[in-house]
């Protein structure tokens, strides 16, 4: 069993309620911060630890802070991204459902290292429920003193709020959360400035995703060294993996990076292996925009060494043979799987999610779209195969945000590894989808 | 003008007089117009929308997003370019309840085209549509963050989770003996996780 320091509570019954939260050690990384610890003393452990944005870009977090414009007399913000969209993805929503306390405390905690008096919480609007249960935490918080002014006693105050989005997958990259925050069209920003100098109303901002916020607790508790001795190289700690797809066991899993993917898949701690009794055929490792992988490149690199779940491991290869960790939503597919249509459900998605402000991506994504379609509907040629990469490689690298290259990578991955799913069905002019309707009648009709 | 500026629906002067919220929901919007710094009430104006929708009919007519610019002392546009940008909101009516069934890989891995063909069989309608009482409208939604319990739906507050045609029968029936609008912001909830 690898250690859990974020969800290792998530079974205790009442653990959702300040009261059970605090008598398993809550709060304790406040106390220990706000007491003993300057500011930049816990700014300094967060680095030492080597933690790096779980929301899938893998930045490394203490870096991050450091960037924090600190002018006198300006209010700095830190905002936490709760807006959790990418498919595949639904680890922090467990989090914060399960266990919402543990983002409450990491918010205070960070927000006396940066030094912001106000900080909030966007978190996408569809998981409104969830938001309920945050400002219930919140409203306990505030109760018992850990939120409000002079926290402990102490000079520091904090206001926490939540705030709801509206349905936008846009929204999750930082600088279009914060014009959503600001009551506008989700339209990224041009960088820079970076939030970091200028982000929510103009102030300095640090935007950090749930599970990293949660993950400064453990790190004020042990200390950044300890933290970074979990782990393999330039991947430390634990890390969140929301598992889904073709398997016997789907959830979201604390793993200790390192863990080898073929156990990942396979053991009875994790995903169980596949359901049915079915081979494995592929696997989009870090949410929908990574490249998807075949079985042979998954399990092992194209050295033959064996894949381990880190970041520097699966981006073993570059694109070409290797992917992401990125948010760690670890879709599985078994040999019955159109990689094709999967391919088409992701075009679809980012279609509908390009906020329409850069031509390569508001147009790419739609062409791309219709295209995939053709193949569904048996009017593709094996022109459209090059046409479809030939499309993909003019959004990369020449939008604003990085939703271009969101919705490129899993175009150019899928004709890279898959390319003679695609020729076969221009060739015979007929795609045949059977699969997933005999699966869901076994599974619902008796 | 104000049909131009908000598309599809025409713009009545005479509802506009009566678009007001309760009591109870104007204190929540006070109470959330409060989180932000003075001046910056506009940051509100996604969350207000969201009880603007729950208090009106579940859509946001010309009217009431009228209204709402007039509660955070905003421009209409301002609010208009808002709720057409967030595919939350609706900008034409709806059913009581709208099914939103996710059909993003996991959930299409898992069987999500066959929920909803099976639902619209059902109710007789297609993707799009509301049923002819007024109860139903059925909605694709793109990735709802439930990939490990597909195929999944969501309905107001409440993801359902796991998805089965019984389950299914078991939801509409629920929802239709209850017959209220379900929203994003109601207070009961159902889900699995």
């Amino acid at each position: 069993m690898g250690r859990k320091l974020l969800i290792h509570n998530d079974k205790v019954p009442g653990i959702h309620t300040l009261e059970v939260y605090r008598a398993h050690g809550g709060y304790a990384s406040v106390e220990k911060a706000l007491k003993t610890m300057t500011p930049d003393q816990v700014t300094d452990e967060v680095k030492k630890s080597g933690l790096r944005g779980r929301g899938g870009a893998g930045f490394p977090t203490g870096l991050k802070w450091s960037f924090l414009a600190k002018p006198e007399g300006v209010p700095r913000y830190l905002v936490c991204n709760a807006d959790e969209s990418e498919p595949g993805t639904f680890k922090d929503r467990y989090l914060m459902e399960k266990i919402p306390h543990a983002l409450i405390e990491g918010m205070i905690t960070s927000s006396y290292a940066l030094g912001a008096n106000t900080s909030y919480i966007y978190i996408r609007g569809e998981y409104f429920y969830v938001s309920r249960i945050l400002e219930q935490a919140i409203r306990e918080a505030y109760a018992a003193g850990w939120l409000g002014k002079n926290i402990l006693g102490t000079n520091y105050s904090l206001d926490l709020s939540v705030q709801v989005g509206g349905g936008a997958y846009i929204c999750g990259e930082e600088t279009a959360l914060l014009e959503s925050l600001e009551g506008k069209r989700g339209n990224p920003r041009i960088k820079p400035p970076f939030p970091a100098v200028a982000g929510l109303w103009g102030c300095p901002t640090v935007v950090n995703n749930v599970e990293t916020i949660a993950a400064v607790c453990p790190i004020v508790m042990m200390g950044g060294e300890e933290y970074a001795k979990i782990g393999i190289g330039k991947s430390t700690g634990t890390k969140l993996i929301s598992a889904s797809g073709h398997i016997n066991k789907p959830g979201v899993y604390e793993i200790e990076l390192g863990v080898p993917v073929e156990e990942f898949i396979y053991s009875e701690e994790y995903c169980g292996g596949i359901r049915n009794g079915k081979k494995l055929k592929a696997v989009v490792a870090g949410g929908s925009s990574v490249p998807i992988l075949p079985t042979e490149l998954i399990l092992k690199t194209a050295k033959g060494e064996p894949r381990l779940m880190t970041y520097e491991s699966l981006a073993d290869g570059g694109f070409q043979t290797g992917t992401m960790l990125g948010s760690g939503g670890f879709i599985v597919m078994d040999e019955d799987t159109s990689i094709v249509k999967n391919l088409f459900t992701f075009s679809r998605f980012y279609h509908h999610e390009s906020c329409g402000q850069c031509s390569p991506c508001r147009e790419g994504t739609g062409w791309m779209e219709k295209i995939l379609k053709k193949f569904l509907n048996g009017t593709a040629t094996e022109a459209d195969v090059d046409l479809l990469w030939d499309i993909q490689s003019k959004i990369e690298g020449k939008t604003i945000c990085p939703l271009g290259e969101a919705a490129a990578w899993p175009v150019a991955a899928a004709i890279r590894h898959f390319k003679h799913e695609f020729l076969e069905i221009a060739r015979n002019k007929k795609f045949n989808d059977v699969s997933h309707y005999e699966r869901l009648k076994k599974k619902t009709v008796a | 003008m104000g049909a131009q500026v908000h598309g599809t629906q025409e713009f009545d002067a005479k509802k506009r007089a009566e678009v007001k919220f309760s009591d109870a929901a104007m204190e929540t919007v006070k109470t959330i117009i409060s989180r932000y710094p003075a001046g910056k009430q506009k940051s509100a104006l996604l969350p207000v929308l969201h009880v603007a929708q729950a208090e009106f009919g579940g859509w946001l007519s010309p009217e009431v997003m009228d209204y709402v610019a007039s509660v955070l002392n905003i421009k209409p546009i301002e609010v208009f370019e808002v709720a057409s940008f967030y595919t939350m909101y609706n900008l034409k009516p709806v059913g009581k309840c709208t099914l939103e069934i996710c059909q993003t890989s996991s959930c299409w891995l898992c069987g999500a085209e066959d929920i909803i063909k099976y639902i619209e069989k059902k109710l007789g309608i297609k993707v799009g549509e509301t049923t002819r009482d007024g109860m139903f409208t059925l909605k694709v939604a793109e990735c709802l963050g439930s990939c490990g319990t597909a195929p999944m739906m969501q309905c107001g507050a409440s993801f359902h989770e796991n998805l089965t045609y019984e389950k299914v029968d078991a939801i509409i029936e629920k929802y239709k003996s209850e017959g209220r609008l379900r929203s994003y912001t109601d207070l009961d909830y159902n889900n699995t996780l």
